[in-house]
């Protein structure tokens, strides 16, 4: 059956890889493409990789960089940020991309999702909503844009619902709030995402053990579990070591979701539309 | 020469890469001229039936491919939208697909079984293979391949279906009849199985 996605999320800043806590203080990591081949020995399930700057800078995408690392990448690459134009998106389709994620974008041009997924597929077109709690005495929750840096008064979930119609083809929600700190997934805000989605989402901000994603995968079954802190760092100081699940690991988050048992019957493979 | 069908869809270099780490000889082809020397034929393709047809339509390549599949029997494999183009048609669009393998493509979700399930199918899942072929060989691990698609074949002869994937319903994921081979995932992007299929498929008997 299909397996739960577990996604490195890479950021990159100035060329470089860094990670962030709460979306501030990126600490410099690494070189991008070194990062893209440890994964490929891992053979990493898919790769996010995510420019903070772009947007903000208001830049273009780093095109070459972005040939580079889909050139070395040997799996499924997804890249964000930056992205304000359909043309962008599909340039960087060309270099070799699978999937592009349109973050800001989706609050400030909301027409963008539809002409993107309408140029390349929506199987081709992630929305990332950055988000913070608003308070803790209900499940409520805000989206930013701009790497954190402004606020909009869209709700989550209506923004959620909007764009599964507007054409994206996954949604990953990234809580700001637990970005970095490593004590484990935002489960409310998994369970309340997942109950509603009718396309995939993958969740971000927070992951910081195996359990943490397993906890993940008991809680809402089906998703993808993206992490950025958990596959850079290693040990209490934070040293910086590339690291990935083996693939015995990955049988346990396989055999966490509802949905690992093969089905008790199987449709004739001649199923026609009822 | 495996060439490459390069018609404007698909992630070619991603093919490209993976037969130049394993010492395999494979350049695109945009045009007639560059199909000359195939000697195995990969059909790609991304996004809405419709967009993959008439882009292929237009191509100019068309007609060289039909001569080289049909009638010099070349070994073609269809990838993913380009295994799809390998049908009669698609519920997904109007225009008619290449009819190499009689069958319909269909929404996942028109299927009972799938139609709760989050569409596009997206992830790595397992092909079960059930028929003998020379792009699987019989070995103790089952492959498993990085899918994405809204969309399945539903061949019209099951002895065309040569391995399956379960995703709510259990659908065809690999097809082939004589010289003609459709998987519905992405090998160029699914590290050593991915790397082995296509290693496979430039080994494949000529016919």
């Amino acid at each position: 059956m299909l397996r739960p996605r577990i996604i490195p999320c890479l950021l990159v800043h100035k060329g470089g890889l860094v990670k962030t806590q709460r979306f501030t203080a990126p600490k410099y990591v690494g070189d991008p493409i070194n990062a893209v081949k440890i994964f490929n020995e891992k053979e990493a399930d898919e790769l996010m990789v995510m420019d903070i700057d772009a947007s903000v800078r208001h830049v273009e995408p780093d095109y070459g960089l972005i040939k580079k690392m889909a050139a070395e990448c040997r799996m499924p690459l997804c890249y964000g940020g930056g992205i304000r134009t359909p043309d962008q998106a599909a340039r960087i389709i060309d270099l070799g991309v699978e999937k592009v994620s349109l973050s800001s974008a989706v609050v400030h041009d909301p027409g963008l999702l539809t002409k993107v997924a309408s140029r390349l597929g929506r199987q081709s077109v992630v929305a990332t909503l950055d988000v913070r709690k608003v308070a803790d005495r209900s499940v409520r929750y805000e989206v930013y844009s701009h790497n954190g840096l402004a606020r909009h008064g869209a709700g989550l979930l209506e923004l959620f619902d909007w764009c599964q119609e507007a054409g994206a083809g996954e949604i990953v929600v990234n809580s700001i709030d637990r970005d970095g700190t490593m004590e484990g997934y935002d489960l409310d805000l998994a369970r309340a995402i997942k109950q509603r989605a009718k396309i995939p989402v993958t969740f971000l901000g927070g992951a910081g053990s195996h359990q943490n994603i397993v906890s993940l995968i008991e809680s809402c079954g089906l998703v993808g579990a993206a992490a950025g802190s958990l596959f850079v760092f290693k040990g209490k100081y934070r040293a910086v070591l590339i690291n990935y699940p083996s693939f015995e690991q990955r049988e346990v988050f396989a055999a966490s979701t509802k949905l690992s048992a093969k089905p008790a019957y199987c449709q004739s493979l001649h199923t026609r539309a009822p | 020469m495996i060439r490459l069908v390069d018609y404007g869809l698909g992630n070619v270099q991603a093919f490209l890469n993976v037969y130049r780490r394993l010492g395999i000889p494979a350049e695109r082809a945009v045009s007639a001229q560059d199909l000359r020397d195939a000697e195995r034929l990969i059909l790609p393709g991304v996004g809405s039936f419709d967009h993959a047809m008439n882009l292929l339509n237009a191509s100019g390549l068309r007609e060289p491919l039909e001569d080289l599949v049909l009638r010099r029997r070349i070994p073609v494999l269809g990838v993913c939208v380009g295994m799809q183009m390998l049908a009669s048609r698609s519920d997904e669009g109007a225009e008619p697909g290449l009819n190499w393998i009689p069958g319909s493509v269909r929404a996942l979700s028109s299927a009972t079984a799938a139609s709760q399930l989050a569409m596009p199918h997206m992830g790595w899942n397992e092909v079960d293979v059930e028929r003998v072929s020379h792009l699987f060989s019989r070995a103790a691990e089952a492959p498993r391949f990085y899918f994405l698609h809204s969309y399945f074949f539903d061949c019209e002869d099951p002895a065309h279906v040569v391995a399956t994937t379960g995703y709510g319903l259990r659908f065809a994921s690999v097809v082939s009849s004589g010289n003609i081979y459709g998987v519905q995932c992405h090998p160029e992007k699914s590290h050593h199985f991915g790397a082995d299929l296509l290693r496979r498929f430039s080994a494949v008997p000529v016919c």
